[in-house]
């Protein structure tokens, strides 16, 4: 590890000034999964890291039918699954946290880091956009919102500016009639990184959908939100054509790169196939029935 | 340059006062600074597990955390699971049930399971096979360690 040094604040007032007064080369450390790698491998130049995980809104989980879900975010993924409500409420946050790293990954990793890694196959991100996931942004002039979809803008980079940091993540409550889900596909049952992965968020009215987010990953420079995908679905019954008509929309959407873990041809496929899965899982899940995050 | 800090914390239920370089990881603090070499490095990128404890009540990879982090930690490692010089029913199934051959990830697979019977006693194969899929293992095959948790388990139950 190339020479660094470590702060902890308390505050995100601190933190941000610490990043502003030493630069690119200052790092937010959340759970360091991801950042302590990259700086020991000097994929990326660290003098300093930032330790947020003393910041009380950095470690907050919370929930109110008014206010939705905070999940702050240095909040580490062990506490996400096991935490009562998120559980019952956010399955869909579940499928994801559960499916980050291993075990010991889990007991550090977090949604903030995912997200401000910005890795196309990032595994939470799909997921935070189906559930309308806003990034609760604080830096040098204030606080700003942006939604989690708008947030990556490229491989590994993301649209906070200079001194800024994402203090949490803010999900609506779940609509009535509403359910969610989130897949991912690797050649085994864990530890590996998405070929593709996908999450969907579907409210029904009966058999009839009022409203869809889907996202899929691995298949763009960034965790892409599908429009299109819901537009095939909403007002329309769910039916193995209205479903077919918005996996088709994924497949389209999907502009992905050949590499080691998969092909063009078979991303776009698997676009098409998760998105129906998830679509299913998620009108299962919407119906009350219980799906299983493993 | 990166200076020297001192670091507070417990270990293996000893508080401990000790020195390290502001850049080591948990991993390097524990095996170069305070001389608890079980802990093992595999990959020194969070993928195998081999130095895996115990940090304030969850599991984690030691080579994926800072030493500095740990002002006011609680920290186990694999040094200190046995009750004094007595091992306890994991550790002795290992061995009764040949969970090992070369060794390197015998630590972190004794950790790991550690955590596991100690939020589940009573896990089912599959869970405890997704618990450890993080804990790599070149020579056992996987199956006598399984199997080694799940005779542990059921001792401890007993
Ligand atoms: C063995 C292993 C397996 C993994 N498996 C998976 C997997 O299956 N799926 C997956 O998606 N990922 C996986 N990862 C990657 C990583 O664990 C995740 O991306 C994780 O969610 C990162 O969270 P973190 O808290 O550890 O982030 P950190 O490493 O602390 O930070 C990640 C990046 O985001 C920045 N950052 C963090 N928090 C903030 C903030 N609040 N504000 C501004 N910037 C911030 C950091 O500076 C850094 O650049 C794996 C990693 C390892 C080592
Ligand atoms: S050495 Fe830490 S996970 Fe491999
Ligand atoms: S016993 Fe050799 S790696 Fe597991």
């Amino acid at each position: 590890m190339q020479d660094v040094t470590y702060r902890r604040p308390a505050t995100v007032q601190e933190a941000s000034q610490l990043l502003k007064d030493n630069g690119p080369t200052a790092r937010v450390l959340a759970g360091g999964t991801d950042i302590i790698v990259m700086a020991r491998e000097r994929r990326r130049d660290t003098r300093m890291f930032v330790d947020i995980k003393a910041i009380p809104e950095l470690m907050q989980l919370s929930f109110s039918a008014t206010e939705g879900l905070t999940v702050g975010a240095a909040v580490p993924c062990y506490r996400i699954y096991r935490d009562e409500t998120v559980s019952r409420l956010y399955p869909c946050l579940l499928d994801s946290a559960s499916l980050i790293g291993g075990t010991a990954i889990q007991g550090r990793a977090s949604l903030g880091g995912n997200l401000c890694n910005a890795g196309p196959a990032g595994d939470s991100i799909p997921s935070m956009i189906a559930l309308e996931g806003e990034a609760q942004i604080f830096g040098p002039n204030g606080w700003r919102t942006v939604k989690v979809e708008d947030f990556c803008t490229a491989p590994g980079r993301n649209v906070l500016d200079a001194g800024e940091l994402l203090v949490s993540i803010k999900f609506p409550a779940p609509r009535p009639g509403s359910g969610a889900r989130f897949l991912r596909f690797i050649p085994r049952n864990e530890m590996d990184i998405a070929v593709v992965n996908c999450a969907t968020n579907l409210t029904l009215d009966g058999n009839t959908v009022t409203a869809a987010r889907i996202a899929i990953g691995a298949v763009a420079p960034r965790p892409l939100f599908v429009p299109a995908a819901g537009a095939a679905l909403v007002g329309r019954p769910l039916t193995d054509e209205t479903i077919a008509a918005a996996a088709n929309a994924s497949r389209d959407a999907a502009t992905p790169i050949d590499d080691m873990r998969g092909s063009v041809r078979q991303r776009k496929h698997l676009s098409y196939v998760l998105t129906e899965r998830t679509i299913r899982d998620a009108a299962r899940r919407a119906r009350g029935e219980i799906v299983s995050h493993v | 340059m990166s200076s020297r800090i001192i670091i507070q914390a417990t270990i293996n239920g000893e508080p401990m006062e000790f020195l390290a370089d502001e850049r080591d990881s948990l991993l390097e603090a524990l095996r170069e600074r305070i001389g608890l070499t079980g802990s093992k490095e595999g990959c020194n990128n969070g993928n195998c597990g081999a130095c895996a404890v115990i940090l304030d009540g969850r599991l984690v990879n030691s080579c994926v955390v800072m030493a500095a982090e740990l002002q006011g930690a609680n920290i186990t490692t694999v040094e200190g699971l046995a009750n004094g010089g007595e091992l306890i029913p994991l550790q002795t199934a290992f061995l009764e049930d040949a969970a090992l051959q070369c060794g390197i990830c015998t630590p972190g697979f004794l950790v790991a399971s550690k955590a596991l019977l100690d939020f589940n006693p009573n896990p089912s194969e599959y869970e405890i096979r997704y618990w450890l899929a993080g804990n790599l293992c070149r020579c056992t095959g996987y199956d006598k360690i399984i199997r080694a948790v799940q005779h542990a388990a059921t001792q401890m139950r007993a």
